[in-house]
């Protein structure tokens, strides 16, 4: 059996980032990936996405976007390219082609079964991903056999939809996305809107990454919150899009597209779906919230006394959906073929034989230290900050992750 | 009131725009219990915290039943009592039995000795609504001053009356107008009244459907 003092599953930006900094603390260790390195965002994508971050924010450890066009937006194969370029760059130790199947605790640590053989270690990262599962409503079993249902997991574009409209639910990033693409089609699309965070792509002259970088929004810690941290990292996702021309993607723009907008899918039976009423609500609280950061931003530009280097403060249109928004549809009658599940993605801890999981499958952390000798996470939302998902994130936490993991490396040898 | 807004300013820095709840005061790290103790709105918000902690712990007792019973009087006239309820993992009761009554109006026919039961579900609404601001506001450490919900709803009687299937028997469309005063900004008003919608139960319960079984005997 092959020994490491570490092992790290996982070879997107999470397990390269942590074995960047491993490899800094001298700490002999391999990444066991089962695909190929930044296999998720190779496999797992649609055609036309694009990193809703801006280049300039693809930063990890030791290595930075260095490309004429900063705040661009990388396509999915400039993202894969990117990462395969760190990898070699950074000679991480990757096994791909190593699907973990199985981690067992021992006596000193862990024993990783994978198709290639088994591994034994003393510390474990999971850096698998947050993303690996689309989570689905229970209610989708009531759908039509007649109507395909998919996930953004298996989206490609829209020529490879079913025929007939689509419903697709969930306004977040992935769902207000395939929403413009697949209407920009000629499709009929329904969009279900839940809870959701409104943001336009620019503010006062800067893209509003940039805005959120700049005022800290991004490095706030889980440990400093008064608020509940649980609810903040159940946040969804931020409605942005990344595209050449920089467009802001809201409700009222999809609504001006055609996009019929509908509150959250509340019922589905008999061939028919029902809408829950309170979509004027959450939009409401999505213009309230986005307005607050707008606030914050202008507060600290107010404060930094930088005030005259950019555009004067405004607000946007609220959204506005009318007071004639449908609560029921016949699918057959609309003509609808497919459904798009865009309520948000899972973990899949499946392979993890080690009791650290809630009543409800996620796994226990505290910032990122699992409850169980040696354990840790990556990737997960607000797992140490806000940008702990994302690309930005990684650097931080591995940092702090790898040092804990050191640390007690020291101690036991101690 | 100048250094109130200089230690603002300062403190800026800390909050968290993207916050889920728009607990603007809570985000705050300088905001202390002292200063939310001087808001009085007459809730109990450590004890509804408190709850919520122990609840998390442990679902089961969070497994509640309201009932009602109700008993016809005459005509369209009729009386409910609502007594006991079970929740925390044991029968509640209560020191005494609360009586609703409903009735229709005279152009109904009848003789409008109470309120017809559609616009019990709009005070039920607009009392859960109302709650929820105020317990809201004190947790947000908002004074209160006055609250008050005027409702509207549509209703095509044609629904009821069975002269055309295609109309439903229920609400068109609610609406609801808040008029509060509090110290507070008209955003952080607007923040107390949208949150209070997105806790309140029966507001989930006339905009989403609910199973309901009736039996008879
Ligand atoms: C649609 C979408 C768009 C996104 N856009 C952005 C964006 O614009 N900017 C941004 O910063 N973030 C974005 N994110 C968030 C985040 O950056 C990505 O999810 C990113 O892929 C997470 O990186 P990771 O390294 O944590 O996990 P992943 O990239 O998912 O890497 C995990 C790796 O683990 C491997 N693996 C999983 N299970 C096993 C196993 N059992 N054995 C061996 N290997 C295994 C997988 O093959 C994968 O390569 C987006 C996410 C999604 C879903």
């Amino acid at each position: 059996m092959k020994f490491a003092t570490a092992i790290i599953v996982g070879a997107g930006q999470s397990g390269l980032a942590m074995s960047w900094h491993l490899s800094t603390r001298s700490i002999d260790h391999v990444v066991l990936e089962r695909g190929e390195v930044a296999n998720s965002w190779l496999k797992e994508r649609w055609d036309s996405l694009r990193l809703l971050t801006p280049n300039w924010q693809s930063r990890l450890p030791g290595y930075a976007y260095s490309g004429d066009d900063p705040d661009g937006f990388m396509t999915m194969p400039e993202v894969v390219r990117f990462l395969h370029q760190y990898a070699s760059l950074s000679r991480a130790p990757i096994v791909t082609g190593a699907r973990v199947t199985r981690v067992r605790q021992q006596e000193a640590g862990y024993e990783v079964e994978t198709n290639l053989g088994a591994w034994r270690c003393r510390k474990l990262v999971i850096a698998t991903g947050a993303c690996n599962l689309a989570s689905i409503p229970q209610l989708a079993a009531g759908l039509p056999a007649r109507v395909a249902s998919l996930t953004p997991l298996q989206y490609r574009n829209p020529g490879l939809l079913p025929d007939g409209g689509v419903m697709i639910v969930g306004a977040s990033a992935s769902g207000i996305q395939l929403a413009r693409e697949i209407r920009a089609a000629g499709r009929r699309v329904v969009l279900c809107v839940g809870e959701h965070v409104r943001l336009p792509r620019t503010y006062r002259g800067r893209d509003i990454q940039w805005w959120m970088d700049v005022i800290g929004a991004m490095d706030v810690r889980y440990d400093t919150m008064e608020e509940d941290i649980e609810r903040a990292r159940r946040l969804p996702s931020l409605q942005l899009i990344g595209t050449p021309e920089r467009v802001t993607v809201d409700l009222n723009s999809l609504g001006k597209a055609g996009v019929e907008l509908v509150g959250r899918v509340v019922g589905l039976a008999d061939g028919k779906a029902q809408f829950s009423g309170s979509l004027a609500n959450l939009c409401a609280l999505a213009d309230l919230k986005m307005n607050r950061l707008l606030s914050s931003i202008d507060d600290w530009v107010n404060a930094s006394g930088l005030a005259q280097q950019f555009p004067a403060p405004h607000r946007f249109e609220p959204t506005d959906v009318g007071s004639q928004t449908r609560i029921g549809l016949d699918l057959n009658d609309a003509g609808i073929g497919s459904v798009i599940w865009a309520t948000g993605y899972r973990p899949d801890y499946s392979w993890l034989d080690v009791p650290v999981l809630d009543r409800k499958g996620r796994i226990r952390h505290d910032g990122g230290i699992v409850p169980a000798p040696g354990i840790y996470v990556m990737g997960l939302p607000f797992m140490r900050r806000r940008k702990s998902s994302f690309i930005d994130g990684a650097d931080d936490d591995a940092a702090d992750l790898a040092a804990h993991l050191g640390h007690n490396l020291n101690r036991a040898a101690a | 009131m100048g250094e109130r807004k200089a230690r603002k300013s300062r403190v800026r820095r800390f909050t968290n725009p993207l916050t889920s709840d728009l607990s603007p005061k809570e985000n705050e790290m300088t905001i202390t219990t002292s200063a939310r103790a001087k808001v009085n709105n007459g809730v109990n918000v450590d004890a509804l915290l408190g709850a919520r902690t122990a609840l998390e712990q442990a679902p089961e007792a969070a497994q509640f039943k309201w009932r009602a019973s109700c008993e016809w009087v005459n005509g369209t006239h009729s009386r409910s009592a609502i007594g006991s309820f079970f929740g925390l993992g044991a029968e509640q009761s209560r020191n005494k039995t609360f009586t609703v009554e409903a009735d229709h109006p005279q152009v109904f026919a009848s003789e409008d000795s109470a309120p017809t039961p559609v616009e019990l579900v709009l005070s039920g609404l607009a009392s859960c609504l109302t709650a929820g601001v105020a317990a809201i506001a004190q947790r947000r450490g908002i004074q209160l001053h006055s609250v008050r919900a005027s409702l509207e709803a549509d209703m095509d009687i044609q629904g009821i009356l069975g002269i055309d299937d295609e109309v439903r028997n229920g609400f068109g469309a609610i609406r609801v107008h808040f008029d509060i005063r509090a110290d507070a900004s008209e955003d952080d008003i607007k923040a107390l009244v949208a949150q209070s919608q997105r806790r309140s139960a029966v507001f989930d319960i006339v905009t989403n459907p609910t199973n309901v079984f009736v039996t008879a005997n």
